[in-house]
């Protein structure tokens, strides 16, 4: 990258990272790219580190789930109704943890738990990563230009922002997935794939604003800035400018708010799925198994294994978004 | 300060011309631009048995055919004066504040609502003097206490509480106090404030927790964070040096000052209280607005689920509006500018 860091490059002189370098003997100083000093930073950080590596754990459970529920557990559909007791309708013996079902089985038709958290994982990081896709793709686009350009376009995609932040954005999600989930037969596309596409585009399209606004901010600074000048001196054009000058320079707070995006969207489908408008049953998901245990609340083990599976998921994203912040820009506090 | 409020309320007034275009559309575009066609819609309205000629019969008397602008036009005009529904068995008149007609219940959805509002706004009024409250209290002592036990525990809580979604605070807590100790309510029971306000609280209590600890984690980061900057201060000095009493230089100079980007916050966070308001109500079963939404979604009553979409965005407007006008009184720059 030729142009300026977003840590300067004077403070990163300073900073004792780029002086340990030298210690090696001889070797002179050398300049060290944005990721190099932030993955420095990082290794540093415990904490980040430690979400990361649950972030990485999970991510491997979503990707070989059947393999997992293979080894350890029960096809996450199907009924164990001898595990359950007749009269009360609940596990016998109170959960039915044992070594055949890790997380016992659930109350009623005595599926098991541990099966529907683990396949539960795909659904809600599947849609959770996606929808984050599509967030950052539409504020950055909208950030940049509204920040570059300036004038009317500016005034209008400012508005715009203003209004889906301040959205009841959980009532009109409620009120799209509500709506459009009703109209499966004329839309093409049934089942768990309309519900998967349908939440991924719901999420991602009310959560644009935030990171827009962040964009915006920056790419402000940064088109005043000379190398901005400079490669319109040279005759560079709008377009140019924006994706080969400016953006490369925004990578790192498009990479921090994805990162917290994660969570914040895993939480969001999670509601959903509690409040009936995800995926579908019999397929398994977090929110929809916490729903389904308020039927149950006297089941302790039933609300627990889910509930822990957003809370670990949730806060390693959090961690790790926190770590990744202070890496790459470490100014900012907030 | 009245340019200010004027200008705040053509703000609110616009804001509001938006949200109901885009409730419109969610409702009445969006499905149409998804390949729904209006007999479709108008089978909604008559039921599954119904002929092919009473559909597109009903679709033609209920306008669904006309240009979307047009639809838009008489959905507003029945907010406000009132409209006429035709199903084919006869027309219904649904009065003033005419929100539609529900598919199920063939009833106005206006009244379903006014219903429902108290238990909602009991419950996120109730929630946020709690939250603002322990949130900003934590934040203070906090920061007062800087690296002590307290501080650090604290901190770890909030950053659980910011993780950990309202539906699965709510189930532990219901679990354990409601029934593990039987010293909460189990859920399920709404009684009115003006009935028997001992029995309201009694109900209304574990909701509110639950609901509060959702934004009291991250108020107490925020606060905690706005204090240390503020006592770092110089006229926290000065006050302290012209001999102010300590508790009157924290409230009167330090809190005053690191209370303002905490209101803002506020009212960027209405939206999530009410969102939380609904997980909450599903969680113990209140029969509340957002109750009332998830039980037509699961009836698909539309005009229900569009009724409170409308209603609910129009109170986040409102909240945005008073929280705007409250930012005022607490930052003199603010109406001077």
């Amino acid at each position: 990258m030729t142009a300026p860091l977003d840590v300067s490059s004077e403070e990163t002189k300073a900073t004792p990272e780029a002086v340990v370098s030298g210690l090696g003997g001889a070797k002179a100083i050398q300049g060290r790219s944005l990721g190099q000093i932030a993955w420095m930073r990082l290794k540093q950080d415990k904490v980040a580190l430690a979400g990361a590596g649950v972030v990485i754990f999970l991510v491997l459970v979503a990707i070989f789930a059947p393999v997992i529920v293979g080894w350890f557990g029960h096809p996450p559909n199907e009924f164990h109704q001898e595990m359950i007791d007749t009269m009360t309708m609940r596990p016998k013996g109170g959960s039915g943890i044992s070594s055949e079902f890790l997380f016992g089985v659930e109350p009623q038709n005595g599926r098991d738990l541990f099966s529907r958290v683990v396949y539960g994982a795909r659904i809600s990081l599947l849609i959770a990563f996606f929808a984050t896709m599509l967030s950052v793709l539409i504020g950055t686009v909208m950030g940049i230009v509204a920040g570059y350009f300036g004038g009317w376009v500016d005034a209008v995609i400012s508005r715009l922002m203003d209004i889906f932040l301040a959205f009841p954005i959980l009532v009109f999600a409620l009120a799209l997935v509500g709506v459009l989930g009703q109209f499966e037969m004329q839309l093409g596309v049934q089942g768990d794939t309309l519900r998967i596409l349908l939440l991924i585009f719901v999420i991602g399209f009310f959560n644009w604003g935030y990171i827009a606004r962040i964009i915006r901010g920056q790419t402000l600074s940064l088109r005043e800035r000379e190398f901005v000048d400079a490669a319109r001196s040279l005759g560079a054009r709008g377009p140019y400018i924006l994706f080969r000058e400016i953006l490369p320079n925004l990578i790192a707070p498009i990479l921090i708010y994805a990162t917290l995006l994660v969570p914040a969207n895993v939480l969001f489908e999670a509601a959903l799925s509690f409040l009936g408008v995800g995926i579908q049953p019999p397929t398994a998901t977090w929110g929809a198994m916490l729903s389904a245990a308020t039927k149950y609340y006297t089941v302790p083990h039933f609300m627990i294994f889910p509930g822990m599976a957003i809370f670990i998921t949730v806060l390693a994203f959090n961690l790790f978004g926190d770590g990744l912040r202070d890496a790459l820009d470490p100014k900012s506090n907030r | 300060m009245v340019t200010y409020i004027i200008r705040r309320l053509i703000g609110a007034l616009l804001m509001l011309a938006v949200v109901s275009m885009v409730t419109f559309s969610i409702f009445f575009v969006v499905p149409r631009l998804a390949g729904v066609t209006a007999t479709d819609f108008a089978n909604r309205y008559v039921g599954r048995a119904a002929t092919q000629e009473t559909v597109v019969e009903v679709a033609k008397k209920l306008g669904l055919n006309d240009p979307v602008v047009v639809q838009y036009g008489r959905w507003v005009k029945g907010i406000f004066v009132g409209s006429e529904f035709d199903y084919g068995s006869g027309v219904e008149h649904c009065p003033a504040p005419c929100f539609g007609y529900s598919f199920v219940t063939k009833k106005p959805v206006w009244p379903d609502l006014l219903d429902r509002l108290p238990v909602t706004l009991s419950l996120a009024v109730g929630a946020s003097i709690i939250w603002l409250l322990a949130g900003v209290a934590v934040g203070v002592l906090s920061a007062l206490k800087r690296g002590s036990l307290f501080d650090r525990g604290a901190m770890i809580v909030a950053l659980s509480g910011v993780s950990l979604p309202p539906f699965f605070t709510g189930l532990i807590a219901l679990s354990l106090f409601s029934y593990g100790l039987r010293i909460t309510a189990p859920g399920g029971a709404y009684t009115p404030f003006s009935e028997n306000p001992a029995e309201w609280a009694y109900n209304l209590i574990l909701p509110w927790l639950t609901l509060a600890f959702l934004n009291a984690a991250a108020y107490a980061r925020l606060t905690r964070a706005g204090m240390l900057e503020t006592m770092g201060e110089d006229y926290i000095r000065t006050a302290r040096a012209k001999g102010l009493k300590e508790s009157t230089v924290i409230t009167k100079h330090g809190l005053r000052a690191a209370l303002t980007p905490i209101v803002t916050i506020f009212g960027l966070d209405v939206g999530i209280l009410l969102g939380g308001a609904i997980l909450t109500e599903n969680v113990f079963s209140l029969p509340g607005l957002g109750k009332y939404a998830t039980g037509a979604i699961a009836a698909q009553d539309l005009p229900k689920i569009m009724g409170f979409t409308m209603l609910a965005a129009f109170f986040i407007v409102m909240a945005n509006l008073i929280v705007d006008l409250l930012y005022a009184v607490v930052d003199p720059r603010v109406r001077l500018a």
